[in-house]
């Protein structure tokens, strides 16, 4: 069989667009009388609001509209509903939103932000994932800092029996690892346009990465009426039900477009902007549009967060690793969002391409009060494969092994189960590294060419 | 409110400007030249490039009035026959775009250096793009169509 597009060079699809300065991202909707929108933020880490005046901003001339709590149809949103759009009495990170205006120009929007008066009371906020995880640490959430797994404080992933492997295991080796938190910086920042259309309609133009799950979330926020969504979704990873997706309605009157996004990287994959400026644009009757400068994007958007990584390895003499102990912590920040997943998704990939017969992970989810942590590239699982992988390097350096025969030695090859119970049909670590090997000009010693992942002959 | 007259991509305009009003203010919501994007309106990340008389300046720091009686030509204004620049085909046959936000900068940059030097070495190359950024990190084959370009570029007399 010819192939036609396999091994053929093609253009890429949108590239003569892009090269031309034809590409139309959000910001490049310009659209007469469009409003310019600004949040008020949190001064504060942690706290109480006691009151909000935004009287004498919306007196301003030039001054469209403000929001706060009071305006927001469902004020809770996320994976597990648990974030406000604006905040209605606790303050869990510097920089969430409190109110947020809408004006016929920047400067206005600015000046209207200083004529908001609220009264903070504010508390002592914990930052360190390990110091909230101390019971007497300040309460970034009422029901505990640590994320509930049903009746669990962790993810838990096993297999086998791990007492048993460190106890036949010739060494024990055990270490932490600290994979910091991580800020995408799109080029393009957070950007919304709102824009209200008939029959109480809205249209957004998004940067979203994720638009039919932020479709969903925003039908919850907006309850603009409407068929209802028969739709019940229990959440596969805490068991809880996602009350924001059950019958839900309202969510063929948003309408939301994807543009060109310009970057994301995962960093638009949690709501920003869409429901502040959707809100906006209802209460105005007005075209609403936010972009976030580059310091909100820096300071307040979505990152990746940090995980303290502790891998507790039981080895052989040959190399060969018996039982791994893997207890990971979290830092999600304050709210849930995509961070019980991915403590989740951690747990599962932690396995890594190695065959471990005795494997438990402990995966915790840790809130702090931090802007809240979301997906990156690889998100959950990068962190796990870097500490994996420096764990194999300081295996072999105990042991006095080259660090190849080592990884080779504890490949997966067909046939082995991971820690997950999925049996490998496919795998390809040894001829990967074999290949990677030659690229990298390292000659490896002939017993270790010959390996093949079909064989499954241990070495 | 002063009225600003410049040539954009060979065409005269006359904008009512504020002092304060950026060039990349002016060029995008006044002139609907939306090539040019706003990424951190601070001159870091270069994605505002265009070439004010020759000089490649980042538009978003520079206050639109500097621009009177000057030229202005940005990305839309380097293809205007219809036939793309040399650096926009190096581009398109490189892969040199990933999500695209960069791009227009990005050309325009390298288009003041081929202006300037039509046969960079690399490390020419490097240091005339090390204004603008690209969070895809795409440099490589950025670099790579740039070394094309200055081979194809009928200037460079090769």
């Amino acid at each position: 069989m010819a192939l036609e597009v396999v091994g053929k060079r093609a253009l890429k699809y949108d590239g003569m667009s892009h090269i031309t300065g034809q590409s139309r991202y959000v910001d490049d909707i310009l659209i007469p009388g469009t409003l310019t929108v600004k949040a008020f933020r949190s001064p504060v880490h942690k706290g109480r609001m006691k009151s909000i005046d935004t009287s004498k901003a919306e007196n301003m001339p030039g001054v469209a509209g403000v929001i706060t709590y009071r305006d927001v149809p469902h004020n809770a949103y996320g994976m597990e509903p648990d974030q406000p759009v604006l905040v209605e009495k606790d303050i869990r990170y510097k920089g969430e939103p409190i109110a947020a205006v809408a004006a016929i120009n920047e400067k206005v929007a600015y000046a209207a932000l200083d004529r908001i008066v609220v009264d903070i009371e504010e508390e002592e906020p914990v930052f360190d994932p390990l110091k909230a995880m101390e019971p007497d640490a300040p309460k970034v959430r009422p029901e505990g800092n640590v994320y509930m797994f049903g009746s669990e404080p962790f993810k838990k992933v096993y297999i086998g029996d791990i007492d048993e492997g460190f106890r036949k295991a010739d060494h024990i080796i055990e270490e932490t690892y600290f994979y910091p938190d991580m800020e995408h910086s799109a080029l393009e920042t957070q950007v919304s346009l709102a824009v209200p259309e008939a029959m109480g309609k809205l249209t957004i133009y998004t940067v979203s990465q994720a638009r039919n799950f932020h479709l969903g979330m925003l039908a919850g926020i907006l309850k603009l009426g409407g068929d209802a969504l028969q739709c019940e979704c229990i959440n596969e990873w805490s068991g809880k039900t996602r009350s924001s997706w059950r019958g839900k309605t309202g969510m063929n009157r948003v309408r939301l477009e994807g543009y060109a996004v310009g970057g994301g990287f995962g960093g638009k994959n949690e709501l920003h902007a869409d429901h502040i400026t959707a809100l906006l644009a209802l209460k105005t009757a007005r075209p609403c549009k936010w972009r976030w400068t580059r310091e909100e994007e820096l300071l307040y958007s979505t990152h990746r967060g940090p995980w303290y990584v502790t891998i507790k390895d039981g080895v052989m003499n040959d190399g060969r690793i018996i039982a791994r102990y893997v207890k990971s912590i979290h830092d999600g920040g304050a709210y849930i969002g995509f961070n019980a997943y991915a403590a989740g998704k951690f747990s599962y990939f932690v396995n890594g391409p190695y065959y471990v017969p005795n494997l438990r992970c402990e995966g915790y989810c840790v809130f702090t009060n931090k802007p809240v942590a979301s997906t990156m590239r690889g998100f959950a699982v990068a962190p796990g494969t870097f500490a994996v992988e420096v764990q194999m390097h300081k295996i072999a350096e105990k042991l006095g092994m080259d660090p190849w025969e080592l990884r080779f030695k504890n490949a997966i090859l067909k046939g082995d189960q991971l820690v997950t119970r999925q049996v490998m049909k496919d795998p390809s670590l040894v001829e990967t590294m074999q290949a990677l090997a030659k690229r990298a000009g390292v000659t490896l010693p002939d017993h270790l060419m010959r390996m093949t992942s079909e064989s499954n002959q241990r070495i | 409110m002063p009225v600003l007259e410049l040539k954009v991509n060979g065409n005269d305009c006359q904008v009512l400007v504020e002092h304060t009003t950026s060039l990349l203010e002016v060029l995008r919501e006044k002139l609907m030249i939306l090539s040019p994007k706003m990424g951190c309106n601070t001159g870091d990340c270069g994605a505002c490039s265009v070439i004010l008389d020759g000089m490649l300046v980042h538009s978003c720091i520079t206050p639109a009035m500097v621009a009177s009686g000057k030229e202005v030509i940005t990305l839309e204004g380097i293809s205007a026959s219809g036939e793309l620049h040399p650096l926009q085909k190096a581009f398109q046959d490189n892969h040199a775009t990933q999500c695209g936000f960069c791009t227009p900068g990005m050309i325009m940059a390298a288009k003041a250096l081929l202006d300037e030097n039509p046969k960079p070495t690399e490390p020419q190359i490097k240091k005339a793009l090390s204004g603008n950024l690209c969070r895809c990190t795409g440099y490589k084959k950025i670099v790579e169509s740039v070394m094309a370009a200055s081979a194809d570029n009928p200037a460079s007399g090769s």
